[in-house]
């Protein structure tokens, strides 16, 4: 019993710990927002590998998620001769859950990690120290760009993952299932609102954001050599999958409920 | 000038430092000369790089003073403590160079800051790039270069911006004896051309001999003894001659040696 306290308590106290890291990265990071210097460059670079970068895998996530969605929904709607709708499930599933979602998971996969390895790098290699003594703010430098970048990327990468989805759905019950293409794209327009639109957009931020913050400060706060680094990396991906799971249930029930 | 009248560059005041329960540094008391270069020695582990790290503002010591020119660097804000690292160079142990940035770029990334145009920062690179005796390298990357290029582009960041006050951490270590050699007589000239205030850490005896006018043996998380460079042969303090000469058996204790180990030495 006591031992299972103990587990319990250690388990708690740990989280504690992570999420009172990731809200000082947060305040450290908002706090130097509205000040110079703001590292322009930096921004434009890490927009460039967060969102250019990440275009074939969220391209493919996308275009896939929709065929599938489109073959899965016919066969369902076949049953009660709903064919029609399926155009309509397509899109909103992508708009409103499955286009943020997933491009956050994949996001997350790549670049969540990606900012964990390297922050994490620089971290036990003394390079984040080099930059303190070259009168760089670490903060400043390394964790603001990735932060504003992917968090202005997402929504970006969304848009793009939203037509690309339903552009797959399209082809698949146009091509392949010979629904008629007038009616799937009235169907898909009808029903459809922007608030749909715009609530993916609202989580694709918010999801961006969650990864910045989560790798940055894994990366950032990483202790050891090579291993630190590779649980640095392991932890920024799992949390920021599972923050974006969370998220998206609190998002959805207080955009929708 | 005699040291006597001039006042320390660097003073520190009872400095301490503990990770958890282990004491690092327990009221270290060290001044450092303007002009001068002092070299901390000590064991690996003493708490050489944290006393340096507690200078410049990556570690914040749980107790003392650290006062530069006369101002306590430990009561300044981020924003202050980082306007006052422009007239700081450091060299790290393993050169802790940009990945991502050319050697041009790493030599003159404080200037760049500072907003100085590109043009001129990477005049101001090639020079010292030179006066390291690197030449034709300025476009390569970090990962092209070998451990005593990397120290040498490091310490050419280190003084590129021309600080008053430049802190060495481990400048020989990892290095062949001639590339040593070499980094040493590099910091020697650094020293006589320029006169700037050097604080270096060490446990390579050669180099602190060769590059320093103080020294200082950091044990037990103090400083048990500072003697001039010229005395480190002849000073007879049972400690600074164990370090010296290298030699297991001594007053300085191994931590972490049990009774096996000391049994298998005296073996």
């Amino acid at each position: 019993m006591i031992n299972m306290l103990t587990a319990t308590g250690k388990v708690v106290e740990g989280l504690c710990i992570r999420l009172g890291l990731y809200a000082h990265t947060f305040g450290r990071a908002v706090s130097r927002m509205g000040s110079r210097p703001w590292h322009l460059r930096m921004l434009l670079q890490q927009a460039e590998q967060v969102g250019v970068q990440s275009l074939p895998v969220v391209l493919l996530t996308a275009l896939f998620t929709g065929m599938v969605l489109a073959l899965q929904s016919y066969i369902v709607f076949h049953r009660f001769s709903a064919e029609s709708l399926t155009g309509l499930v397509v899109s909103m599933s992508v708009v409103r859950e499955l286009g943020p979602v997933l491009v956050g998971l994949m996001v997350a996969g790549r670049v969540g990690a990606s900012f964990a390895a390297e922050l994490g790098t620089m971290r036990v290699s003394e390079q984040i120290d080099a930059l303190w003594t070259l009168s760089t703010d670490p903060v400043r430098y390394l964790i603001i760009p990735r932060l504003i970048a992917v968090t202005l990327m997402m929504p970006l990468l969304v848009i793009v993952a939203d037509f690309v989805g339903i552009y797959g759905g399209y082809a698949i019950s146009v091509h392949l299932l010979d629904q008629n293409p007038a009616v799937y794209i009235e169907n898909t327009t009808q029903y459809m609102e922007l608030s749909d639109f715009y609530s993916g957009l609202v989580k694709a931020g918010f999801f961006g954001m969650l990864i910045g913050i989560v790798g940055c400060t894994e990366g950032f706060n990483c202790q050891g050599g090579a291993e630190g680094v590779g649980i640095a990396t392991t932890r920024a991906v799992v949390i920021s999958c599972m923050s974006i799971l969370i998220a998206d249930y609190f998002l959805t029930a207080w955009m929708f409920g | 000038m005699s040291d006597t009248t001039l006042t320390p560059r660097i003073s520190i005041r009872g400095l301490s430092k503990r990770f958890g329960e282990k004491v690092i540094l327990d009221g270290v008391d060290l001044d450092i000369m303007p002009g001068r270069s002092t070299t901390v020695i000590g064991m690996s582990g003493t708490g050489k790089s944290v006393l340096i790290k507690c200078i410049l503002g990556i570690l914040k010591p749980d107790a003392g003073e650290i006062l530069v020119d006369g101002e306590n660097w430990l009561e300044l804000g981020e924003h202050d403590h980082l306007a006052r690292m422009q007239r700081i160079g450091m060299l790290f142990q393993g050169a802790a160079l940009f990945d991502s940035l050319p050697v041009w770029e790493n030599v003159s990334f404080a200037l760049l800051r500072q907003g100085i145009d590109k043009a001129t920062a990477k005049k101001r690179a090639i020079e010292v790039l030179a006066w390291v005796g690197l030449h034709e390298i300025e476009n390569l990357m970090p990962s092209e270069l070998s451990g005593g290029m990397a120290k040498r582009v490091g310490l050419a960041r280190t003084i590129c911006h021309k600080p008053d006050i430049v802190f060495l951490d481990e400048p020989t270590t990892g290095l062949d004896p001639i590339m040593s050699d070499v980094i040493n007589r590099l910091i020697v000239r650094l020293h006589k051309d320029s006169g700037i205030t050097i604080l270096s850490i060490t446990h390579d005896m050669k180099s602190a001999a060769m590059i320093s006018d103080q020294i200082a043996l950091l044990c037990h998380g103090r400083v048990h003894r500072q003697i001039a460079s010229d005395q480190l042969d002849y000073d007879q303090d049972p400690m600074l001659r164990q370090l010296v000469e290298g030699r297991a058996e001594g007053p300085i204790n191994c931590s972490g040696w049990g009774k096996e180990m000391e049994e298998a030495i005296h073996r």
